[in-house]
């Protein structure tokens, strides 16, 4: 036996016995899932037991290395752990921004001390992360944040607001970007800080969409301290760690242009209906549907040739911005079609007839899509700029 | 099969476009029609052409051929759109060569595909009979009589029918049209008796004719496949034509899509180049994205045909749908961006819209695939 299919076989007898028949139902929605922190939301009491038996193997982070809690499993081994997952339907143990976010920064920018100190904790979800990007007059135009920090000798002390960041209110440290200079462009003297919420200098505000939920809030700074221990990378290069990060969330939130489990053609025929020769019934909505899967199915086969094309050298230029573009579009479209296919079922707010408005809630939530993480019209100027080689006005 | 070109396809590509953008390029293409050639393309280059092996590119080594696949003959195609080379290319090596592989017996394509590899013969596919591709309406009769068949009808969009020396007519000997059964391939070469080859313009430049069958004996043995039962094996080379012209689209997209973007950081108005304007970058931007995209589907299609995949039609009518949606806008953008050069003759970006609504038409188009994707996923 290989030694791949002896992994198999021991990561299937663990998750049988490890992982609780509730971990194994389908997640309902966002309050299914578990991220951890000094005070986790808890919808099942069996979230926080599957998280440990998974973090105490390192495998709520599979790839991380052993050295910073993470599993140290090869790619062949993360494919067979997430395959037997599946298999018995187990939910993920843990979600965080730890580990979509800061944790790859960490890795490629942060000192060993730092690595050894924040990614353990990240891994046993013992500390929730968020991020503090965008502010009040620094939104498109990210590089003119201006929340300043002052070099106190060991500490930096921060002052300005934060907005538009996601579970701040949840959160117990953050990632931060602040001004440390601004004596030359507005590219420089940014630097990427991290610090503790939970300090007098800290307030945050959660920010009602027009979903009704506050997954935002804006985040105040009076007279707060950072270590400067914590200051990643060095004083001024913050630009580079927040270009790297935009790029890596811009990829995560292309993932949702994926195609959805049931199509929505199929959905549409037990709704709508279909005639004598089994086409759906409403011959316009039938078009509409069958473009949307149609630029789904496109969508995922430049997906696939994007990862071959890395793991062969190739690149594509600017290919994250492609992504973030066409994905947030494509989530839009599937959600404005739910509202055609599944009409007033889609349009409840509240009531168990409705599901809580989950419907109408995420077809509001995602036009934000194509707003957060740079907006599809700043995609459109990298691509016009960097690729095409076309002039600014 | 990963989605990525390996070293041998990537020579074959820089080979291909060296070698048409020099012998087959727009220039040719208008200098063929303005000298009213016949055949609509050039037996010296496509002697060429047959030197290189491309006319066996995708035929099978046992039958005289290279072996390189689909995706390598998707390779030629797509530089073939770029400089919109004319050449039986689609006629004979895409289409009557994928037909033959579906439905020949051994001895056929032996001797027919051998033909092909070494160029001693052009074959090309009579389907068309009415405005629109519609393959189950086939009407053409094939009436048996004795060891015969004899066949009555009229076919259209027969892709360099004034230089092929055999068509492939697919005929009814059973049935009605709308029905599977008692569709048949017949092989008719160009010199019998009966059959009329009407040369006709079309908007592309290149060669396509009309033909009339009246009282056209051909042996039994013209058969191509049993008698009746040509519908699966067409149905696989129309997907494979499909593909192969999606690939064709997406080289004519690219090209035309570049020629834009260098005119648009060369042309000047209100004192500046018009490429600075947002109002076209956000437009060519989406371009850029819609042809990236394209370039996937293309590339998986043509793997799918290589792999044997048992789901072609669904890749096909996607490839096709996804490029005539694309090639349309681009084309389209073109004309638009170039402004008032763009429409004239004298400029060659005129040769990429008319090209492109050829290759969208032949063997169905946008609405036509398009509804085929929805019917293909059930609904």
């Amino acid at each position: 036996m290989s030694d791949l299919e002896q992994f198999r076989q021991d990561t299937r007898a663990w998750l049988e016995e490890n992982c609780p028949e509730s971990m194994r139902v389908p997640v309902r929605g966002f309050e299914d899932l578990y991220s951890g922190g000094r005070n986790p939301e808890i919808a099942h009491p069996d979230q926080k037991l599957w998280c440990d038996r998974m973090a105490e193997r390192g495998w709520t982070v599979p790839h991380w290395p052993k050295a910073y809690g993470g599993g140290g499993l090869s790619n062949e081994e993360v494919k067979v752990l997430s395959q037997e997952m599946s298999r018995i339907g187990a939910r993920r143990a843990l979600e965080s921004f730890g580990i979509s976010m800061l944790g790859p920064a960490l890795l490629q920018f942060g000192s060993e001390e730092q690595k050894l100190d924040h990614l353990p904790k990240i891994v046993r979800g013992e500390i929730r992360w968020c991020q503090g990007y965008s502010e009040p007059n620094a939104g498109s135009d990210l590089a003119s944040l201006a929340t300043k920090a002052e070099d106190k000798g060991d500490h930096y002390v921060i002052n300005g607001q934060k907005i538009w960041t996601s579970y701040a209110d949840k959160a117990d440290w953050i990632f931060c970007l602040v001004r440390t200079d601004n004596s030359g462009s507005k590219h420089e003297g940014i630097s990427f800080v991290l610090f503790d919420m939970d300090q007098p200098g800290v307030t945050v505000r959660p920010i009602k969409l027009i979903s009704g939920n506050s997954p935002f809030c804006e985040t105040f700074f009076d007279n707060a301290i950072a270590d400067k221990k914590n200051l990643v990378g060095e004083a001024g290069n913050g630009w580079t760690i927040a270009k790297y990060l935009l790029t890596h969330e811009r990829e995560m939130i292309s993932g949702f242009g994926a195609a959805p489990k049931q199509s929505v053609g199929q959905l549409a025929l037990e709704t709508v209906g279909s005639d004598a020769s089994g086409r759906l019934a409403n011959s316009a909505l039938r078009q509409n549907i069958a473009q949307y899967q149609l630029d789904t199915m496109v969508f995922g086969a430049t997906m696939a040739r994007v990862g071959d094309e890395a793991k062969a050298g190739q690149g594509l230029g600017a290919a994250s911005s492609i992504f973030k573009y066409y994905g947030t579009e494509l989530n839009k479209r599937r959600n404005e079609l739910n509202l055609a296919v599944r009409g007033e079922q889609a349009l409840g707010w509240e009531g168990e007839v409705y599901h809580g408005g989950n419907l109408s809630r995420d077809w509001l939530r995602s036009k934000g899509n194509s707003i957060e993480g740079g907006t599809s019209e700043v995609q459109l100027n990298i691509i016009a700029k960097r690729v095409l080689g076309l002039p600014d006005a | 099969m990963a989605l990525v070109l390996n070293e041998e396809q990537l020579m074959l590509k820089e080979s291909a476009a060296g070698f048409l953008a020099e012998k087959a390029s727009v220039a040719q293409l208008r200098a063929l029609r303005d000298s009213g050639s016949e055949r609509g393309f050039s037996d010296d280059v496509w002697r060429e052409m047959v030197e290189m092996g491309w006319s066996g590119i995708a035929i099978p080594e046992a039958f005289g051929g290279l072996g390189y696949g689909y995706t390598g003959l998707g390779l030629l195609l797509e530089q073939a759109g770029r400089n919109l080379s004319a050449s039986p290319l689609q006629s004979t090596v895409l289409v009557a060569a994928s037909l033959i592989g579906e439905l020949g017996s051994v001895q056929q394509k032996e001797q027919l595909l051998s033909a092909i590899s070494s160029g001693d013969k052009l074959l090309s596919l009579a389907l068309q009979e009415s405005a629109h591709h519609a393959p189950l309406r086939t009407a053409l009769s094939a009436k048996a009589q004795g060891d015969d068949y004899v066949l009555d009808g009229e076919k259209i969009l027969v892709l360099d029918a004034a230089a092929a020396d055999t068509f492939i007519v697919i005929a009814r000997t059973a049935g009605e049209p709308g029905d599977e059964q008692g569709l048949s391939a017949f092989l008719v070469d160009a010199g019998t008796d009966g059959l009329r080859i009407e040369a006709r313009s079309m908007v592309d430049s290149r060669s396509a004719g009309a033909l009339c069958l009246e009282n056209v004996r051909v042996p039994a043995g013209n058969l191509l496949g049993e008698a009746g039962a040509a519908w699966q094996g067409l149905t696989r080379a129309l997907d494979i034509a499909n593909i192969g012209l999606a690939a064709e689209l997406l080289g004519l997209s690219t090209e035309a899509f570049e020629r834009t973007n260098a005119y648009l950081k060369e042309r000047r108005q209100f004192g500046r180049v018009i490429g600075s304007f947002q109002g076209l970058q956000h437009r060519a931007a989406q371009m850029f994205a819609e042809l990236e995209l394209a370039r996937s589907i293309v590339l998986q299609a043509l793997h799918a045909v290589d792999n044997g995949e048992p789901e072609l039609a669904l890749q096909a009518s996607a490839a096709k749908a996804k490029l005539c949606e694309v090639a349309q806008r681009v084309t389209n953008e073109a004309i638009q961006m170039h402004g008032g050069i763009g429409m004239t003759d004298e400029h060659e970006i005129g040769f990429f819209i008319k090209r492109a609504r050829m290759a969208q038409h032949l063997f169905g188009d946008y609405n036509y695939h398009l509804d085929r994707f929805a019917q293909l996923n059930g609904f």
